[in-house]
């Protein structure tokens, strides 16, 4: 399970984050929901290890391991996916190349064996056919002239072909039409079961008609400031953040 | 008028004058040579073509003359790839017929059995033309007939001096394409110790001919590499080139490309990867001399340690050189914050319907880039080198010969094993 506790961070020596605690069992989906600025993205960058973030008090552990003291890629073999907000172009990175490398690297960390060009292109086809994308996905540069719904699929590749334990999904859902967001859904639904958990980071209540989460927090100014059931984001779509701010306040 | 001359400059002169009776061919050419030589040196930053390559480090030293060696260096040889193609071996300058395979469908010479200096090199204008001029000894010399695809053949120089010698070779090669011919020449230089290698190359492609030249220079780290080539392309030829850099301590790859004819093609690609305190220089003078030619740069260079890079290229335009399509694109990644990146493109156009252009970027690894990737589980340093490659994709890609691409491809590949973490 991951679990957050107390923790504060700052970027360029403005705290965006003020002693957040959080705890997502194993087996469950979470949501954060807040408005712009409440330190959403700031928390998914912490957890996943950006550089530039300073983290001046508190604890994050990933399944009793301190994860704010392992380097991101470390994090990565140890379960965390992150799904970014705004993929990374790779010119000249073969998409092919990129996820065998990724999960390659990911193994090896872990001790297991690698996986030939062969396996892995097998593994590889299977998923690209079970979430609809086209086969030259793979062929092509990581998210080189991808469409917004193309770049946010390929997150959702790299996370079927990963296998993480834990996904943080970043507004994954921003700027997605209703088609992409379905298939973002369903790749989030399809790794659900009693091994796998996420946070799913979001600005609005749709994505969470598809993904429906076990609990909702809700961040403003840094912190939690109330956490519910998933009709706490009906209810939020319905009447906003600036009643259960105040209310907060 | 002579300049006053360093000791290594002079040492060069001295080694002529005694070498001059037993020299081959064409003593009036070398006694010309000799003279622009006596009234220039070394040519010093104070000269405007040599502004951003230092070669005081040459000046003190005074080579010794390479040694017919009747030996070689296993070592050496076995690290030269294994292609199913003919192949070309120079140790220490000198061709060596019994580490040589010569194709049967083009004739091959050495420069020492049949010495004849080529009419495209301009030693009253480049002292290094001048110093091989006056001091060459041997050579290769291929010739294609016209409409034969020879194929591929390597032309592999190595360099294995004596322990505590420093030697220097000034190889004269020439290479000749009849109409209609083709020719991938995949040319390597390597060695061991402490050396100047100084070749000079003349290329001449008549039209409708194909010249692919992909060249790794992999020198000694302790060795200068410093060569010239001139490439004179006729109607409808294509010298297409790629030159890597990867060793030396000091090293410059200076090409005039001379489009003769019309519809002439120059492809002038290039990669340095440096490191330490290495320096290389990749010089171009391309000319356009005739209607609807095009010519082709794109520069890549990765610097680490505190490495220096240097690009110049001039694209001249001839009046009567309309339609010409020149591009031209230098590009630096800078890996540390000591490594520097010198630039100088010039473009000097007589001709009024013309397409040119030419570009610059100079960066470091791309911090979102390299967090995508440690973010998937790549570590740090294996995801540095992906992008590195990813970088140089866009350049190695033009190398149409595909076993030479892969020479080159496995050459980058080790060059970055060899770095430090």
């Amino acid at each position: 399970m991951l679990q957050i506790t107390n923790l504060s961070a700052t970027i360029d020596g403005k705290s965006i984050l003020n002693g957040i605690s959080l705890s997502v069992p194993t087996g469950e989906i979470h949501a954060i929901m807040g408005p712009n600025g409440s330190g959403k993205s700031t928390l998914s960058y912490v957890l996943s290890g950006r550089d530039g973030y300073e983290v001046t008090g508190g604890t994050a552990t990933f399944n009793g391991q301190d994860l704010l003291g392992m380097e991101p890629e470390a994090r990565a073999a140890a379960g965390l996916f992150l799904a970014f907000q705004y993929p990374v172009e790779l010119p000249g990175v073969n998409n092919a190349n990129f996820l065998r490398t990724a999960l390659n690297a990911q193994r090896r960390l872990r001790g297991e064996a690698e996986l030939d060009a062969i396996q892995f292109l097998k593994l590889a086809r299977a998923e690209i056919k079970k979430l609809s994308m086209a086969d030259d996905m793979l062929k092509r540069n990581v998210n080189v002239g991808f469409s917004g719904g193309e770049k946010k699929r390929n997150e959702v590749l790299q996370m079927a072909i990963l296998r993480p334990k834990f996904a943080l999904l970043d507004e994954t859902d921003s700027g997605l039409d209703i088609d992409a967001l379905k298939i973002v859904a369903d790749g989030v639904n399809a790794l659900r079961g009693p091994d796998f958990s996420a946070l799913v980071i979001t600005h609005y209540q749709r994505l969470l008609d598809h993904i429906v989460p076990d609990r909702v927090h809700v961040l403003a100014g840094g912190k939690v400031i109330r956490s519910g059931g998933a009709e706490l984001a009906q209810e939020l779509e319905a009447n906003g953040y600036a009643g259960i701010i105040a209310e907060a306040a | 008028m002579n300049a006053i001359l360093s000791a290594g400059a002079q040492a060069f002169l001295t080694r002529y004058e005694g070498l001059r009776a037993q020299l081959p061919g064409d003593l009036a050419a070398r006694d010309a040579a000799a003279e622009a030589w006596r009234a220039t040196g070394l040519p010093s930053i104070r000269d405007e073509a040599w502004k951003y390559t230092n070669l005081r480090p040459l000046g003190d030293v005074a080579f010794q003359q390479s040694l017919s060696p009747l030996g070689y260096n296993a070592d050496l040889l076995a690290r030269l790839p294994q292609l199913d193609a003919p192949r070309l071996v120079l140790v220490d300058g000198h061709f060596r017929a019994d580490l040589s395979t010569i194709p049967a469908n083009i004739t091959v010479t050495s420069f020492a059995a049949a010495p004849e200096f080529g009419r495209q090199a301009r030693p009253a204008e480049d002292p290094l033309v001048a110093l091989n001029t006056m001091l060459a000894e041997d050579g290769i010399n291929i010739t294609v007939p016209a409409n034969i695809d020879a194929g591929l053949i390597v032309l592999a120089s190595l360099a294995s001096p004596p322990a505590g010698h420093m030697i220097a070779f000034h190889p004269r090669h020439r290479i000749t394409l009849e109409p209609g011919a083709r020719l991938t020449v995949l040319e390597i230089s390597i060695g061991n110790g402490a050396y100047l290698h100084n070749p000079v190359t003349e290329v001449k492609i008549a039209d409708h001919a194909t010249l692919i030249h992909a060249r790794l220079q992999d020198e000694s780290l302790t060795a200068f590499h410093l060569g010239t080539l001139y490439a004179d392309i006729a109607a409808h030829g294509i010298y297409d080139s790629f030159s890597l850099a990867l060793g030396a301590r000091l090293s410059r790859q200076e090409i005039h490309a001379n489009l003769v004819g019309p519809h002439a093609n120059a492809h002038l690609n290039a990669a340095q990867l440096l490191t330490g305190n290495q320096h290389a220089d990749f010089t171009t003078i391309v000319s356009h001399n005739a209607p609807n030619g095009a010519s082709r740069q794109t520069v890549k260079n990765v610097l680490a340690g505190k490495s220096r890079g240097v690009f110049q290229g001039k694209i001249h335009v001839a009046r009567g050189a309309q339609k010409t399509d020149g591009y031209q694109m230098n590009q630096a990644l800078l890996l540390s914050p000591d490594a520097e990146i010198d630039c100088k493109p010039q473009l000097e156009i007589y001709a009024d319907d013309v397409k040119c252009s030419h570009g610059a970027t100079i960066g470091e690894l791309d911090t979102d880039q390299l967090f995508y990737l440690r973010s998937r589980g790549v570590p740090e340093a294996q995801a540095r080198a992906m992008l590195v490659r990813a970088f140089l994709t866009e350049a190695i890609d033009t190398i149409s010969n595909e076993p030479a691409r892969a020479v080159l491809e496995s050459a980058i590949e080790s060059w970055w094993q060899r770095q430090p973490a």
